[in-house]
């Protein structure tokens, strides 16, 4: 008897990828290098986000980034969002080159929801953490043109009852962290930043508070990072990420919260 | 050289369709009703881990009586469809009359070609934004044959006289507690017994729900939303 027949089924685990699925189907879908005649860096042109950052606090997580993409010494956008929801208790923050970065956010956020539906189940956060280093890992190529992408992802482990943040390098290693991280071309100054202001157990209104800290120090000695754009009115996306589920921090809880550290920060006379 | 049998077409897929009929015949049954925030779903089932109703997008849902680990394979197929299609273009993009079309063409080709038919009936049902459209209810059958529900549909063994029932009792525009008891009622009309809130499997693609409106109701909330009729 022929056991090939029904014996793939078990091996087949990757049945509830949706990246696999979609290697396998639809290769022309899947991101990955595109292939380049001349072999001049690419990075140059192409917009980077700059500087995210991921911190515990009390309830679980908070994420942040600045809304500014930029392209060697221009701006690129002035509204890109850095912070994605990847699930209901999770989210993915992206630095480095935004096209495959975006890309790289979408289809995790598609693999979670799809596992999440094939087997009626939630991968579990290290589940999570894992697939997105494989998904870096893939862009190594990529990466070695210029094109490198470097999330953080953080979450609300719900076995463990915390929150949870890794930061992840280019060939796709994974380290947790047990405070807080950056990354990105601002995230030196933002971690410098948070090394001084980050204590255990801080409540929601600080942990706010430390993120834009860090976030408009960032601003403030990397050309690339976007600071709090009072002309126009647009501030870092906060996010947090608790028990109850991803959410976001307001606008106008994020002006307030800026301007308070502005005019503080007037007051003293020094930058920082 | 033995000469194979000859069976005529016609015979051969009277016999194909009585045979899948009389294995759906044999399973409990779904009923689908549109409510006032969105599509309603009950499932006589009495396990919690096996799903007959379940997601497939933000707005579609699916449900298959029959044989499980043929319609779970449909369940998994359409999730791909959906999950592809919705990756290349746009969300907005992944319609309940595709992912239909797509299982009217599999069932269809299975029915022809495959000595055994699929012993399944599906239902494709997609919620309406609230723009102005309209909600959409697919009934697949074993057979490939498809068709469009208004108000309400049901599949499985009694289906006929499920259906009668609701074509009495449907209003539309019903609030779920109601909603539910009709259905819960509909269940039962060919049965003697009364279905409590651990036989039962019910969801709810609910257009007040951000996103993925698909929301699966637990035993707990069920017994309270049955209980306001008592």
């Amino acid at each position: 008897m022929n056991d090939e027949r029904w014996q793939h089924l078990f091996r087949d685990h990757a049945n509830s990828s949706f990246s696999d699925l979609l290697r396998r189907d639809s290769p022309h879908l899947f991101p990955g290098p595109a292939t380049r005649s001349s072999a001049e860096p690419a990075a140059e042109s192409v917009p980077h986000g700059t500087t995210v950052l991921a911190l515990r606090y009390r309830d679980g997580v908070f994420m942040a980034g600045d809304r500014q993409a930029t392209a060697g010494y221009q701006v690129a956008s002035r509204r890109i969002e850095k912070i994605f929801k990847a699930d209901d208790l999770s989210g993915v923050g992206i630095a480095g080159a935004a096209g495959p970065a975006m890309e790289m956010a979408k289809l995790f956020q598609t693999e979670l929801e799809h596992y999440e539906k094939v087997e009626g189940d939630n991968l579990s956060l290290d589940g999570k953490a894992n697939k997105l280093g494989q998904m870096i890992r893939m862009n190594l190529q990529a990466a070695m043109m210029g094109l490198a992408v470097v999330p953080i992802f953080a979450g609300f482990d719900e076995k463990a009852g915390v929150g949870r943040l890794f930061k992840y390098d280019i060939t796709g290693g994974r380290y947790e962290e047990t405070n807080y991280d950056a990354q990105g071309s601002g995230s030196k100054d933002a971690r410098d930043s948070l090394k001084k202001l980050w204590r255990r157990d801080m409540s929601r209104d600080e942990a706010l508070r430390v993120s834009l800290e860090a976030l408009i120090d960032a601003a403030d000695e990397d050309v690339g990072t976007g600071g709090p754009d009072l002309v126009r009115g647009i501030f870092p996306s906060v996010k947090t990420i608790t028990r109850s589920g991803f959410g976001d921090v307001t606008d106008d809880e994020v002006k307030r919260v800026c301007e308070t550290i502005l005019s503080e920060r007037t007051k003293t006379g020094n930058g920082g | 050289m033995p000469l194979p049998y000859y069976v005529s077409p016609e015979q051969m897929m009277k016999d194909k369709a009585e045979y899948a009929r009389k294995g759906i015949s044999r399973g409990r049954s779904i009923v689908t009703l549109e409510i006032r925030d969105g599509i309603l779903l009950v499932a006589e089932n009495p396990s919690t881990l096996l799903h007959k109703v379940s997601e497939i997008y933000d707005r579609i849902a699916f449900a298959g009586v029959g044989k499980y680990n043929e319609f779970e394979n449909l369940r998994i197929a359409g999730i791909r469809h959906a999950d592809i299609k919705g990756y290349s273009y746009s969300r907005g993009d992944v319609t309940a009359k595709a992912l239909a079309n797509a299982y009217s063409q599999a069932l269809g080709n299975i029915f022809t070609q495959d000595i055994k038919p699929f012993e399944v009936e599906v239902l494709v049902a997609e919620v309406a934004e609230g723009n102005g459209t309209r909600n959409e209810i697919y009934h697949i059958l074993y057979d490939g044959t498809i068709e469009d529900e208004r108000n309400y549909a049901a599949m499985g063994g009694q289906a006929d006289e499920i259906r009668r029932f609701l074509k009495d009792h449907f209003r539309e525009g019903l609030p779920l507690d109601e909603a539910l008891q009709l259905g819960v009622r509909a269940l039962t009309v060919t049965q003697n017994k009364t279905l409590s809130e651990r036989d039962l499997e019910v969801a709810v693609l609910d257009r007040t729900k951000e996103r993925r409106k698909f929301r699966r109701i637990p035993p707990e909330a069920l017994s309270q939303l049955l209980g306001t009729q008592r």
